[in-house]
């Protein structure tokens, strides 16, 4: 009397393989950047109290690594996203400037908050007013400072941004001065940003 | 325990007319120091023989448009007594000069930087007269009431540059004890006004 095997359970996630045959069709752009968004290593630039709600983020009540951000990088070779969280100083700008062009293509850059937006409530002769005027921004967060949740819809839709790339079409030219010259930014031999 | 005033009576007796009568207001006790050039000699003995041994601080006002434009203030503390005197010198704009408390008092080291810094105070003999807030060659003193709170326009190429903040018809002002939150908004508002 022969016993029948018991099935196992098998849960199918994203394909199924008897249909499919173990195979996706998809495209480079789309594979690659689904890599890409997915894993957005972030460069903590924490600045004034905006950073600190960047930690809360960070931290398990908020928890970034749902969405694959929880790797904060303090080297700027090994991160994607510079997260610019707090007041940007004329005196900090430039290290700001530098710790970017230190970063790997492809990179990206979220403003958090007001002071790093617009130069928030600081008009003043000390704080540069937008981290714009020598960053390419992606994607701003409104907020004095932002709550956690309004960060994490910002790497949200930066993932978005992420998404819709034509990464393969970018691998193939130098998309730095591209980035700047949409900003209008006037750039120099070695392609830092002249001010006039 | 000796009071402030005692102690700036004994201030008086070691320099006589060097020194203005002393101001009590609210408790606290202010001394003038008449002649600038002495203030670091006044110090010494504050600290040497009256046991002023902290300074809590150093700072600077922009008297502008009146004359001498400078008014350096001393905040002295003794850790023994537990008094606090505060002493005042007025140098001009055309000097602007004063001599170092930091051989008195070495913390006067980086509040002398900032008053140098932000006003364009300098103190002779000071072992290291830089700027401590703003960077090496930015051109202006931005705390003096002549220099526009939005900032004026610099470069400083490798190092750091600046331009003016759009203030959009402020700077906007509240009124200090306004009896209701329409009277305290942050209004546009001239000196005049």
């Amino acid at each position: 009397m022969s016993v029948p095997a018991a099935t196992p359970t098998v849960t199918e996630f994203g394909y199924n393989s008897k249909v499919e045959g173990e195979v996706i069709h998809t495209t480079v752009d789309a594979a690659l950047n689904w890599f890409r968004k997915n894993s957005l290593w972030p460069m903590p630039m924490g600045l004034a109290c905006c950073g600190i709600e960047l930690m809360a983020v960070g931290a398990s009540r908020f928890d970034i690594s749902r969405f694959g951000s929880e790797v904060m990088r303090f080297s700027p070779r090994q991160s994607d996203v510079m997260i610019v969280a707090g007041t940007v100083t004329y005196k900090m700008a430039l290290a700001v400037r530098r710790i970017y062009e230190q970063m790997t293509e492809p990179k990206w850059v979220i403003a958090m908050g007001a002071c790093a937006s617009t130069g928030g409530m600081y008009r003043s002769y000390a704080v540069l007013q937008g981290v714009d005027n020598i960053l390419p921004v992606d994607v701003y967060v409104a907020g004095c400072p932002p709550r956690p949740e309004a960060l994490l819809d910002a790497l949200i839709k930066l993932q978005g941004i992420v998404a819709k790339e034509a990464t393969v079409r970018n691998l193939k030219k130098d998309v730095a001065p591209a980035k700047y010259g949409s900003l209008g930014v006037e750039l120099g031999d070695r392609g830092e940003v002249v001010h006039s | 325990m000796p009071t402030p005033l005692e102690l700036a009576g004994k201030l008086r007796e070691a320099f006589g007319e060097l020194l203005a009568p002393p101001v009590e207001f609210r408790g606290e006790v202010t001394l003038a120091v008449l002649d600038p050039e002495r203030i670091a000699e006044v110090c010494g003995v504050a600290k040497k023989h009256l046991g002023f041994d902290m300074l809590l601080d150093l700072s600077s006002v922009d008297n502008y448009g009146s004359d001498p434009r400078w008014t350096v203030v001393y905040e002295l503390f003794g850790t023994e007594h537990h008094v606090h005197l505060r002493l005042k010198v007025m140098v001009s704009e055309e000097k602007s000069e004063l001599p170092t408390v930091s051989t008195v008092w070495r913390t006067a080291d980086w509040h002398e930087r900032e008053a140098y810094d932000m006003m364009g105070i300098r103190f002779s003999g000071h072992p290291d007269l830089r700027r401590i807030l703003m960077w090496d060659g930015y051109p202006y003193f931005p705390l003096r009431k002549d220099f526009p709170l939005a900032g004026k326009p610099t470069e400083l190429p490798e190092t750091a540059f600046t331009r003016a903040a759009p203030l959009e018809g402020g700077p906007f002002v509240t009124v200090a004890g306004g009896k209701d939150s329409m009277v305290r908004e942050p209004r546009a508002r001239t000196s005049e006004a």
